[in-house]
């Protein structure tokens, strides 16, 4: 005895609706591939034909309006089985709404089929146009006849890659074209244009719908690419953990810091603000210290400022906020710009590339230094830092020193050369 | 690393999204999904690197979606976001509630309202995760406020969604997912995967037959034994679709209780509290980083103070209304312009003692917590 995937076949839709084809039509087309039950997966979208739900004996997923393609797309990505089917019956509404879906898993070729109910309108509640209504096809909320012009979903879900597409108008035996989309590896979608006996024929009495079909362009179709290669998930073997790619900084020597010391530096993008950063923090921690960073840039990350605030401490760093930093760094125009924030609140030291100035705007005097002159523009940020250390108790600048010498810069830097051009400059001696 | 001592020094830098990702793929969660938006794009990278599948998807509505998919299968994804991504999950995600799927969203906070300031670092979608499921129903929500936490919640995040069968969102922001601050990664607690039972019995399966402790017990669809049934729609326990039958109601009604019952399993806060003190300064998030320091510098001022750090935010634990209950002045402190916490902990009258410390746009800083505690001490 044939399989039942129905637990009735009296299913309660409106008299003459072609809906209860459709859930007819596709037991039949399971009993000709052989499958059991459980090993079909059926997604009912909202609307009328969701109602077919309670009475499947298969697996069922019942969930929101439009989105029964997109979820049924996770559910095929998540089986591990591929010989499971999954479907997904959806109405006009739900196909349009959720349209985006459909050429998504389409584009992709996720193995699934769809089983468009288009009956032209939204029957559940009360009979709106939907976006698959032909123009001039009335609705009670219409009655002067829908204005839109319709589209052809068949010709979209096929132009997106789909491996299998039909169009069915009206109803009677389409079990093999289910069958066909059921069996067919990759994406599916069969489409059937029917008339809601409730709205479509009272509204638009002595229409004929392979007539409003005809006029429309939806004529019964299939296309097939058999070679089109269904979607599949690719899953790492062994995903290695992220705490593996960090550097462990192990210490070396100490610092002689005894307080809480934030830094804001301020740059151009391009320029090696966030790399000359992040190695400054590295060989802070490597001396003993805590330390945060944060990073400041426009979205656009190639082109404008690029800026980062440090904070320093012997201590456990709690807050990461920088309101008046204990040493403002800015080597370029575009640092400037964005750090004038700073400038009001400023109480500590504040270096300036000697190319920029800043009139009266800063409490603080600026110590200009030829920071862009010296090292180069794309390396002026390092060499800003190094004299800031040359010039305080932060931490010994040979720790920064032997950081860059290690990292990816390293070769690239004159190293040696500018902490000599650092020790230069501090403390105003190089100036 | 759990048999790696303490004591010993492994000091890295590190932002909390690598934490988080790196905790949660631990813990179990399998799949992530992402979607891009700043400031959640570094959960991303991390994410799609480090979970044994990882796929991008085309829009947040298709991501939820396609988590959905992925959880209904027996999976656990993930996927991180910032208000505009999350409000286009909204329906999504009650979805997910209603079925019962075990999922986590990163919800990284940023300044709004709309589209407002991507890089903006904010905390104003309290109130939001607070009534996003229609019926008010809580949706379980932690929220970091320390590296450690977004170690530690994350994993936590995932084994409540998993064992409570719920989507679970760990609410952070733009500065503690992008921050970067040294940690002895030898302090991290190891973190153990989830353990998943399945139902096991002959019997016709319910799919929304509470156990004891209000959790049905889970199968996947395109299970070989049972047929399993997933709804969005009001259903009773064999997840038939109910109108406003009895069952149907019963159903719905189990979904608060169920997270209630099992409160005390995800009921995490700081409470540090100095004998006499009659201050008390409630935070969360990147705001608590400033209200700690901020006691610290009372303590040193000899100014009585202590100090709740609310990490489970939803369902509320009662626990914080007793404390912020026996002191007479009480501090809220966060990064928005309404006092949301406040709202929630105090309602929106006006309560004696009652002291709101808020900003939008930067942080607030530990001096000025201290100088409203001070002026008001």
């Amino acid at each position: 005895m044939a399989r039942q995937f129905l637990t009735s076949k009296d299913v309660p839709f409106c008299k003459g609706c072609s809906h209860a084809g459709i859930a007819l039509n596709t037991e039949a087309a399971l009993q000709k591939l052989g499958v059991e039950p459980l090993d079909v997966v059926i997604v009912t979208d909202i609307g009328c034909h969701g109602i077919i739900d309670k009475f499947l004996t298969t697996h069922t997923v019942h969930g929101l309006h439009g989105r029964s393609i997109a979820i049924a797309a996770g559910i095929r990505m998540g089986l591990a089985d591929p010989e499971k089917k999954v479907i997904v019956f959806v109405g006009d509404g739900g196909a349009t709404i959720g349209l985006k879906h459909i050429i998504a898993a389409a584009h992709r070729n996720i193995d699934m089929t769809v089983v468009v109910h288009n009956n032209m309108l939204y029957g559940m509640t009360g009979g709106q146009p939907s976006d698959l209504t032909p123009a001039g096809f009335r609705t009670p909320t219409m009655a002067e006849g829908d204005t839109g012009i319709g589209f052809d979903l068949c010709g979209l879900v096929k132009s997106a890659g789909a491996a299998y597409v039909s169009r069915i108008v009206g109803s009677g035996d389409f079990s093999g074209q289910l069958a066909e989309a059921f069996r067919m590896p990759g994406f599916s979608l069969v489409e059937i244009v029917e008339i809601c006996p409730s709205y479509g024929v009272r509204e638009n009495p002595g229409v004929k719908l392979s007539n409003i079909a005809e006029k429309m362009g939806l004529t019964p179709m299939e296309s097939i690419r058999p070679d089109a290669k269904s979607f599949r998930v690719r899953r790492k073997e062994a995903p290695v953990s992220l705490l593996d790619g960090l550097d462990v900084l192990s210490s070396s020597s100490r610092s002689a810091l005894d307080r809480k010391f934030r830094i804001v530096l301020g740059g151009s993008a391009g320029e090696g603000v966030q790399v000359a950063t992040r190695l400054f923090a590295e060989a802070a921690v490597r001396c003993g210290l805590h330390v945060t960073t944060k990073g400041n840039y426009p979205v656009t990350v190639g082109v404008g400022y690029s800026c980062s605030e440090i904070i320093l401490s012997p201590e456990r760093i709690l807050s990461t906020v920088v309101r008046s930093p204990d040493a403002l760094v800015v080597v370029s125009p575009d640092g400037m710009e964005f750090c004038r924030r700073y400038l009001e609140q400023l109480e500590g030291e504040f270096y300036l590339d000697e190319s920029i100035s800043v009139g009266e705007a800063a409490r603080t005097a600026p110590r200009a230094k030829p920071f862009r002159k010296r090292a180069g523009p794309r390396r002026a940020a390092l060499f800003a830092l190094m004299v800031l250390l040359a010039d305080s108790d932060v931490f010994p600048l040979e720790e920064y020193a032997e950081v860059i010498r290690h990292s990816k810069l390293g070769e690239g830097v004159a190293v040696d050369d500018l902490v000599g051009g650092a020790r230069e400059l501090a403390s105003g001696r190089g100036k | 690393m759990a048999a790696t001592r303490a004591s010993e020094q492994r000091n890295v830098l590190t932002d909390g999204s690598r934490l988080m990702i790196e905790a949660m793929a631990r813990a179990g969660a399998d799949t992530f999904i992402g979607y891009p938006i700043t400031p959640a794009n570094l959960l991303y990278l991390y994410g799609m690197r480090r979970f044994p599948v990882s796929i991008a998807a085309p829009d947040e509505i298709t991501t939820l979606q396609w988590m959905s998919g992925f959880a209904a299968t027996g999976h656990v994804p993930v996927t991180a976001t910032s208000f505009p991504g999350f409000a286009l999950m909204v329906e999504s995600v009650n979805m997910a509630y209603m079925m019962e799927l075990p999922m986590v969203i990163v919800q990284a906070q940023r300044l709004g309202p709309s589209t407002g300031t991507a890089t903006g670092g904010a905390m104003g979608d309290l109130l939001l995760l607070r009534g996003v499921i229609s019926g008010g129903y809580p949706l379980l929500t932690l929220c970091p406020s320390s590296l450690e936490d977004c170690w530690e919640l994350s994993a936590l995040a995932v084994r409540t969604a998993v064992y409570l069968r719920t989507p679970v969102v760990l609410l952070t922001s733009k500065e503690m997912v992008m921050t970067h601050q040294d940690l002895n990664v030898n302090t991290l607690s190891a973190v153990g995967r989830v353990k998943r039972s399945l139902y096991s019995s002959e019997a016709p399966f319910e799919p929304y037959l509470p156990q004891e402790n209000l959790v049905p017990e889970f199968l996947p669809v395109g299970d070989e034994r049972h047929q399993v049934r997933i709804t969005a729609s009001t259903h009773d326990s064999r997840g038939i679709i109910q109108g406003v039958s009895r069952a149907g109601l019963e159903n719905t009604l189990r979904l608060p209780k169920k997270l209630e019952k099992n409160v005390a399993d995800f009921t995490r806060y700081e409470l540090d509290e100095e004998d006499g003190a009659e201050n008390l300064i409630v935070s969360y998030d990147v705001a608590a980083m400033a209200a700690r320091e901020a006691v610290a510098c009372l303590r040193r001022q000899k100014t009585g103070a202590s100090l709740l750090v609310v990490k489970t935010l939803f369902p509320t634990p009662a626990a914080y209304l007793d404390v912020v209950g026996r002191y007479g002045r009480v501090f809220v402190v966060e990064e928005n312009a309404q006092g949301q916490l406040a709202q929630i902990l105090f309602g929106g009258d006006e309560r004696k003692g009652l002291h709101l410390i808020n900003a939008i746009g930067r942080m607030i800083t530990p001096e000025e917590i201290v100088e409203k505690v001070s002026s008001h001490g």
